[in-house]
């Protein structure tokens, strides 16, 4: 069958079998490998991607029911060659280890970001439960977050000179 | 990873769209909605239906709307949707408590009310919650639309009164004055379903004695709600004495089954607290006394 | 010498002139991963690649009578079905672990856990090989299971390994470390003796990343390319050599990305054995990539010690001895993977912290009808089982005493003028300084405070606990002439080019799965040269391009790796020494060394840059005898003893009363690991270990039913910690550096998982007390902990 939908932006069109998971889908048909998986039971969310701006576990969404919607993933976090304040914060507050979880996690924090711009910790922890990190214990997230909170990306418009570019990526903090 | 046996697939339009299609490809057709149930039941191959329909398109079927004394919950309404909804946590602040402990926050975005009641797993929360709220559910088939009773709806673990061509179009719940309502559910850990989950619902009269009254429980074995246990609640004032009697009973009334989450006395104990703790809840929450 | 401060901030932080070394810098690796572009097993995709799925057997013991592959090769898209007799006829169908035993590739006699590998499956895409193994039909006839360890010896056990000639029971091994007589004649003397059975049930390493492989054989040069999930990639490649017979030479085993390892990733398992086979046996490259239940079914477990703890004192709270006989369930193979000499890793430092005069134990290994493995999930070769053995009994007696557990534990440690100390069971302790540690995770944790609350709340019924626990970790393995793996020594090599603008390359033969190897050893090169981290690339994981050693689990890295890396920056700093005389015209011993650069003695003014001194090593300065035209430096680093990293530990807890559910409520964690060199990654270790330890400790376990069926086979049942359940950790730390190491680093990955567990069950246990609770076996669950109230406390196996 054949399935369109966006995808970062950019409309894509595949012939599929109707049995593609969402996450066979990004990853094989278009070669997004950012979005990972580690189950099969939707319980570790390292599939996270954004729904029409909502997290959800793309191994347990079939391609075909993501028909017509709007797909981001973790390569779409990048707007205008800047780095989404969420990866920013991930980098400075030592939010991820092995990297694995990592695109689940910033993907829900920048949803949960856009609905509600000032979480309190509580609230960021909520809202990754149902993404299972290994390496970190969490509260390095909880941080990134909190950094991503309190270092707002400028508007769409000045993007493109905002502070959270790459440049500053080695830069120290000690 | 796991995958899915080969089935074939058909977006709905509409709920008489949606009827024709399951009609037209028979038995081995199935509804998918949020998927959260049946795609890993498909996984694993333990499930494989030959055609999915589709229907999240739906839109006819995603609401939450008050129409006189009933609020009115369409079956493709997602559970954050349920869980944001102030307007049913005033009602039903059970719906909220239970909602929030409804697998993760992810899973909620994509799950939906009707596909919970209608996948009927006896450690499914939603099911406990609609039976203590003796809520109706609206299944349109073939033959038209009939309002069939939580009692009814269910027809014990995985089966429910929905025929393969039917489907759940939403979910009504009364509303009383001076009703109150709580869940509380013991889990391993957050997004695992329950060891034991308990709901109750109780509506008082004016000079505060219980009027009416449900209590249900999960993952117990229980086929709806204890109505020994309503019964020694009717027609008294809300008092823990009263409450104890009734967890008793309600712990004794249950047939929980050992295995991974605990033994079969430790689920009874957790019967009987539980459903202290939620009647508790629930009267509180009836005067008022307490936000929902 | 220990100190409470942070290594003093580094003057040239954030000074692009200046270089830097050790101190909070961002990860090199993660601009990478923030965008989605790490490069994990299961993205890499080569030209005409194949895909293999793995039938496994769904019973845990039985024979194998037949197996039929004929309608799985009638499927279009499948390109081979291999099974044990296709095995058999390459001499592949068994392959030796990593101790001394053989395990099943694929099967051919009978089956031995659930989820043993039956049949491979090679088809043109991941889906078509899934569906083909339903077309794969296997009869079997199904076999008494062994599935209770404490019954393995019995006479009437089934022999699990009959494919070992002359084999008539389920043992594997005896071992014994420490003076039985003495000890004896310690505990018959002591006024107060206690036992208790400690049990660390079966656990799992888990990693977010389950294992995998991709295989791309070359026919024509005879040349195999290997990605794997591999946390020793140079030790994999002599084990292919040794097992498939294809020369070392030929063998390229890349490592790439690691979605986690935690000792998961250390073994060879038969489905890389399998890809290999498949990409021989059709010609293309195959991938092989395990689904959860395969991770959690398969691949290396963890501990499964049934210990029986003693331990004697004098009644006013001196130590005096540690006894223990231990059961181990090693599975159905014996594929654990630790050091040759020590058949139950480093359990042998069960002795803890605490300054004994006698100590004995023995281990018994048995096979049993389960998964093989035994060493992983940040075990530090099962320094996890000895510290989770020794603090819990140090409660028990405490109890016992009705003393404070921190105070006991406070008047029993190894003093700090007694290291290098050696203890009853033949291990040196390189340094430590305890009290101070202690007295710090007291402090922090406001530890009179919290137990006045406890008294508090204790009378008005609620369940508060407090646990500590003090831990000694033994890591760094290790010294060649004592540790060796499969016979290759436990050394690891480290390659540093300095090109002519001065940027370098260091090349090591450790594998980061997520530690962060590509800064921290960046960062230990521009401590010791002066070249900014970001200017010096680290190359990890290609057998082709770097060094041999042992890689990375036990956490060895920095204390063996981190060593060789100091080593060859040094061995370069040295050699630049002589061309910058070269260059000023001096005598080298008239030089004298700053970060970064070489000057004359008494005149600061006049020196050379190490980009100065790269470029001239590759220039035209004429060079003193004896020195080449470069500026490169290899060394293999053999570490003279380990390092003994150490933390106290402090959890606070509330337990519900009524439903038995445990909230960690506080954790306290100081942990020393000698010379800290990025203290963000320091505490990023920590941390995830706090998290491995609360997992443990409330909810993980891998459990059989009595058939053997493995009961916690996906993340529904195989239960890891999420936000929700573990504290902001409190972090706190002091610095007793390793005497030995050209650092002083000690080591920090696994000090949480080994010391967190214990703090704990204690705290449990103490929340517990007043129902008369003197111990409980993990995972404390909701129903565990209730059953415990009731006095019933059971061990889950």
């Amino acid at each position: 069958m054949q399935v369109s939908m966006t995808v970062n932006g950019e409309a894509v069109t595949r012939d599929i079998e109707p049995r593609v998971l969402l996450v066979h889908f990004i990853r094989e048909n278009l070669g997004l490998t950012g979005t990972h998986w580690g189950c099969d039971t939707s319980n570790c969310g390292t599939c996270v991607v954004l729904m029409d701006g909502q997290p959800v576990k793309s191994c347990t969404v079939l391609a075909a029911m993501a028909d017509g919607h709007d797909i981001r993933t973790v390569e779409g976090l990048v707007v205008g060659g800047a780095l989404d304040p969420v990866q920013q914060g991930f980098m400075e507050e030592h939010g991820l280890q092995c990297g694995f979880c990592t695109p689940g996690m910033m993907l829900t924090a920048r949803a949960l970001l856009d609905r509600n711009p000032h979480p309190d910790d509580s609230e960021i922890r909520q809202a990754i439960s149902g993404q299972i990190c290994r390496c970190t214990g969490y509260a390095t997230i909880v941080r990134s977050v909190q950094w991503a909170a309190a270092h707002p990306a400028v508007t769409d418009t000045a993007a493109d000179g905002a502070g959270t570019g790459e440049s500053n990526s080695e830069e120290v903090t000690a | 990873m796991q995958i899915p046996a080969p089935f074939d697939y058909e977006r709905a339009s509409d709920v008489a769209n949606a009827l024709a299609l399951l009609e037209r490809h028979g038995p081995e057709s199935r509804a998918i909605a949020g998927g959260h149930s049946l795609l890993p039941m498909m996984k694993l191959r333990l499930a494989r239906p030959e055609w999915l329909i589709d229907i999240n398109d739906l839109a006819e079927l995603d609401f939450i709307r008050r129409e006189g004394d009933q609020l009115c919950v369409g079956a493709l309404t997602r559970h954050t949707a349920l869980l944001e909804s102030t307007e049913v946590a005033g009602l039903f602040p059970i719906v909220r408590d239970a909602e929030l402990v409804i697998a993760d926050p992810v899973v909620r975005n994509r799950g939906t009310i009707g596909g919970s009641l209608c996948q009927a797993d006896p450690a499914e929360d939603l099911s406990t919650v609609c039976d203590v709220l003796r809520a109706k559910a609206v299944i349109r088939g073939p033959g038209g639309e009939r309002i069939v009773p939580m009692s009814d709806f269910h027809r014990g673990p995985y089966e429910t009164a929905v025929a393969q061509n039917e489907l759940l179009c939403e979910i009504r719940f009364t509303i009383r004055p001076r009703s109150g309502s709580a869940y509380e559910k013991v889990e391993r850990r957050v997004g695992d379903w329950a060891v034991v989950a308990a709901g109750a619902a109780v509506v008082l009269s004016a000079d505060g004695t219980i009027e009416e009254a449900a209590v249900g429980l999960t993952s117990v074995g229980l086929d709806g709600t204890v109505g020994e246990a309503e019964a020694v609640l009717r027609g008294q004032q809300p008092q823990e004495d009263l409450f104890v009697e009734a967890a008793r009973i309600a712990a004794a009334a249950c047939h929980p089954v050992d295995d991974q989450r605990g033994p079969v006395d430790y689920k009874r104990h957790l019967a009987d607290e539980l459903t202290r703790r939620v009647l508790r809840r629930a009267c509180v929450r009836a005067t008022g006394a307490e936000e929902g | 010498m220990t100190t409470t401060q942070e290594h003093a901030p580094n003057p040239a932080a954030g000074d692009p002139n200046r270089p830097i070394g050790f101190g909070r810098i961002q990860r090199k690796e993660d601009p990478r991963f923030v965008r989605g572009k790490g490069n994990y097993i299961d993205d890499i995709v080569l030209p005409g690649m194949l895909h293999g799925a793995i039938l496994r057997a769904p019973v845990a013991h039985a024979r194998l009578v037949s197996i039929d592959t004929t309608e799985a090769l009638a499927h279009p898209k499948v390109r081979a079905v291999i099974t044990g007799k296709d095995l058999q006829g390459l001499n592949l169908a068994w392959a030796p672990t990593l101790s001394a035993d053989v395990q099943a590739v694929l099967v051919t006699d009978k089956v031995r856990f659930q989820g043993q590998e039956v049949a491979f499956v090679v088809a043109e895409d991941r889906y078509a090989a899934r569906d083909a193994l339903e077309l794969i039909d296997v009869e079997y006839d199904v076999l008494p299971p062994l599935v209770d360890a404490r019954r393995a010896l019995d006479p009437g056990a089934p022999v699990i390994r009959d494919d070992i000639e002359g084999r008539t029971d389920n043992r594997i091994f005896d071992w014994e470390v420490g003076d039985a007589a003495e000890t004896e004649a310690v505990f018959a003397t002591a006024d107060v003796v206690v036992a208790q059975e400690v049990v660390y049930p079966r656990v799992h390493p888990a990693p977010m990343e389950t294992c995998g492989a991709v295989a791309d054989f070359d026919p024509v040069d005879g040349r195999l390319t290997l990605y794997e999930t591999t946390q020793a990639p140079h030790a994999h490649r002599t084990l292919y050599a040794i097992v498939a017979g294809i020369p070392e030479h030929k063998i390229r085993i890349v490592s790439p990305d690691i979605g986690g390892g935690f000792g998961n990733k250390v073994g060879i398992y038969p489905g890389y054995v399998l890809a290999v086979v498949g990409s021989i046996v059709t010609g293309k490259p195959v991938k092989w990539v395990e689904d959860r239940s395969e991770n959690l079914m398969s691949t290396s477990f963890a501990r499964d010690y049934i210990m029986q703890g003693e331990i004697a004192a004098t009644k006013e709270g001196k130590i005096l001895a540690v006894r223990t006989s231990v059961l181990a369930d090693h599975g159905a193979f014996n594929a654990t993977a630790q050091p040759t000499k020590n058949p139950a890793g480093f359990f042998s430092i069960f002795t803890g912290s605490y300054d004994l005069k006698a100590a004995y134990c023995k281990v018994t290994g048995v096979y049993t009808n389960k998964a093989p493995g035994g060493v992983a999930y940040a075990c530090s070769f099962r320094v996890t089982e000895a510290v989770y053995l020794v603090e819990r009994m140090v409660d028990v007696l405490a109890r016992k005493l009705d003393m404070d557990p921190a105070e006991l534990r406070l008047k029993n440690f190894i003093k700090p003028e007694q290291f290098p100390y050696a203890n009853k069971t033949g291990w040196v302790y390189d340094s430590g300084n305890y009290e101070p540690a202690m007295r710090l995770s007291m402090q922090m944790a406001g530890y009179e405070d919290l137990r006045r609350e406890q008294r508090e709340k204790r009378g008005r019924g609620e369940l508060m606990g407090i646990g500590v626990s003090f831990f000694t970790e033994t890591v760094g393995a290790g010294p060649r002439k004592h540790f060796d793996i499969v016979g290759l020594g436990m050394a690891d090599g480290a390659e540093l080019r300095v090109h002519p603008t001065g940027k370098a390359v260091v090349r090591i033969s450790v594998q980061s799965q997520g530690q962060g190897h590509e800064t921290t050893f960046a960062q230990i090169v521009a401590e010791e040269l002066g070249i900014p981290p970001e200017s010096i690339d680290v190359v990890h994981g290609d057998t082709d391009q770097t060094p041999f050693g042992l890689g990375t689990y036990g956490s060895r890295s920095t204390p063996v790796s981190g060593g060789a890396v100091a080593l060859v920056a040094r061995k370069v700093r040295d050699k630049a020494k002589f061309i910058a005389a070269a260059m000023l015209e001096a005598r080298p011993e008239d030089l004298e060394w700053e970060k970064g650069r070489w000057f004359v003695k008494g005149d600061p003014s006049v020196g050379k840059t190490i980009t100065e001194i790269a470029f001239a090593a590759h220039g035209t300065v004429p060079l003193p005898d004896g020195i080449d035209g470069n500026l490169d430096a290899e060394v293999t680093y053999d570490p003279p003893n380990l390092t003994f990293p150490f933390g106290a530990y402090i959890c606070v807890v509330d337990v519900d009363a009524g439903t038995g559910q445990v909230k960690v409520r506080r954790f306290i964690a100081v942990d020393d690991c000698g010379t800290r060199i990025n203290p963000m990654i320091i505490e990023g270790q920590v941390h995830g270990g706090l998290t491995d330890g609360v997992g443990m400790a409330l909810m993980e376990i891998i459990a059989f039913d009595e058939a053997g069926n493995c009961l916690s086979s996906s993340f529904m049942d195989y239960l890891i910690p999420t936000a929700m359940e573990v504290p902001d950790w409190e972090t706190g730390f002091t610095v007793t550096p390793s005497p030995h190491h050209p650092i002083g680093a000690k080591g920090i990955g696994e000090s949480a998982t080994v010391g967190s567990p214990p703090a704990i069950v204690n705290a449990i246990v103490d929340a517990l007390a007043p129902f008369g609770v003197t111990h409980m076996d993990m995972p404390c669950t909701p129903a565990r902990v209730w059953e415990a109230m009731q006095g019933r406390a059971r061990p889950p196996v």
